[in-house]
């Protein structure tokens, strides 16, 4: 509270008495001249930075300044609120969800439609020379009032839009309650993964009740090593000597041998002997063709 | 120097968030311009209270933060889902606005 007084009297003190018409002093002179390049500069820093995070800084460099425009212009709570709420809370919110999103996702350089940026170049540059222009033609003989008398009067800035807001646009005012409620419950709902759809991972309960509802709740025999090799080709034998055909790996089973012919003549010793080629990798690959 | 400077600021604000989201493919950052773009129009409120006198410019500016706040928490979440499932945040890739 007693930053918004000072902010206040920064306001009054930049504005020399003047009840009537609103004269512009040279400290907001200064002021505007020093914000309102700060604020563009973060605007064109936020289009041209290749990196989301950089964008994203940018735009907080011009959201602060445009809160501080806001307090020189006599109103100093939507200043406050304008740093608090958007540099503070929504510009973090942006940062978490790139950081989740991957900071690696920059823009794609190509060029989907061609000539797309070069004619948005060309409408933005129009647009903003129509805009600027009738706006400069407009308010060339527009008088402007000024706040001066309406923040001093009553319990000043905050005082005042409270009382607006809580007798002229009680109504909206209670309309903007509705619109959060929906919009937090529409944030859960689409944030909300389902666990149990097709394509999700199970959880670590729901493998082990499947593994003990099905027929063989431990684990396959392993391959034999008490016959002559240890390969995991050889069948793991029971007591009676025969094979325990759970033991047998069906990927071995399945391939035929003219395919093994090679890995066995590796083995044994009578097909090529790995020599520094092998490192480079490119005989190798030849014989496998 | 008249408050009218303050208007001409907005505008060329708001271009810039316009031509930031025709230009840009990552969806987050077209989301930024679009923030910028509504603060360039609360610059402009705040500038009219001013000029008339009255405070219904600031109240609604404080109307237009609220809606901002509600709009960038769905839009978030709205990206976030879409990057879930389609690895990907550019707005090139979201071309089927299903699954």
């Amino acid at each position: 509270m007693s930053l918004l007084n000072l902010a206040q009297d920064f306001v009054v003190a930049a504005q020399p008495a003047a009840p009537v018409a609103d004269t512009i002093g040279t400290g907001e002179t200064i002021a505007f001249w020093i914000l309102g390049p700060l604020s563009l500069a973060g605007a064109l820093g936020m289009l041209f930075a290749r990196n989301a995070v950089h964008s994203a800084l940018w735009l907080v460099l011009t959201m602060l300044s445009l809160g501080v425009i806001y307090m020189v212009q006599q109103a100093p709570f939507l200043g406050f609120v304008q740093i608090i709420v958007y540099t503070g809370a929504i510009m973090m919110l942006f940062l978490f969800v790139l950081m989740l999103v991957g900071r690696d996702s920059s823009d794609s350089i190509v060029e989907v439609l061609r000539g797309q940026r070069l004619a948005a170049a060309v409408l933005g540059v129009g647009f903003a020379g129509l805009v600027v222009g009738s706006l400069a033609q407009a308010f060339t003989r527009v008088r402007s009032v000024g706040l001066a008398s309406v923040n001093n009067s009553g319990g000043g800035n905050v005082a005042n839009i409270g009382s607006e807001l809580f007798t002229k646009y009680l109504f909206v005012f209670e309309l903007t309650s509705a619109l959060l409620i929906t919009a937090a419950v529409g944030a859960m709902v689409l944030a909300y993964s389902d666990r149990h759809g097709k394509g999700e991972k199970k959880t670590q309960r729901e493998l082990v009740e499947e593994r003990f509802k099905g027929d063989r709740p431990g684990s396959l025999p392993g391959p034999g090593v008490f016959a002559t090799a240890n390969s995991v080709a050889t069948p793991a034998l029971l007591p009676d000597g025969s094979v325990a055909e759970e033991s047998l790996s069906a990927l071995i089973e399945t391939t035929t041998k003219e395919r093994l012919a090679d890995d066995v003549a590796g083995v044994s010793g009578t097909g090529h002997q790995a020599d520094a080629h092998a490192l480079t990798g490119s005989a190798s690959a030849k014989e496998g063709e | 120097m008249t408050p009218t400077y303050y208007l001409l600021l907005s505008a060329l604000l708001f271009s810039l968030g316009a031509v930031g989201v025709l230009v840009r493919r990552n969806a987050i950052v077209v989301f930024m311009c679009v923030e910028l773009m509504l603060n360039a129009v609360n610059l402009t409120l705040v500038t009219f209270s001013r000029m008339h006198g009255e405070l219904d410019g600031q109240v609604m500016g404080f109307f237009v933060m609220v809606v901002a706040a509600a709009e960038v928490v769905v839009g978030l979440t709205i990206i976030m889902s879409i990057f879930r499932t389609r690895r990907s945040a550019s707005v090139d890739d979201s071309n089927l606005l299903k699954y």
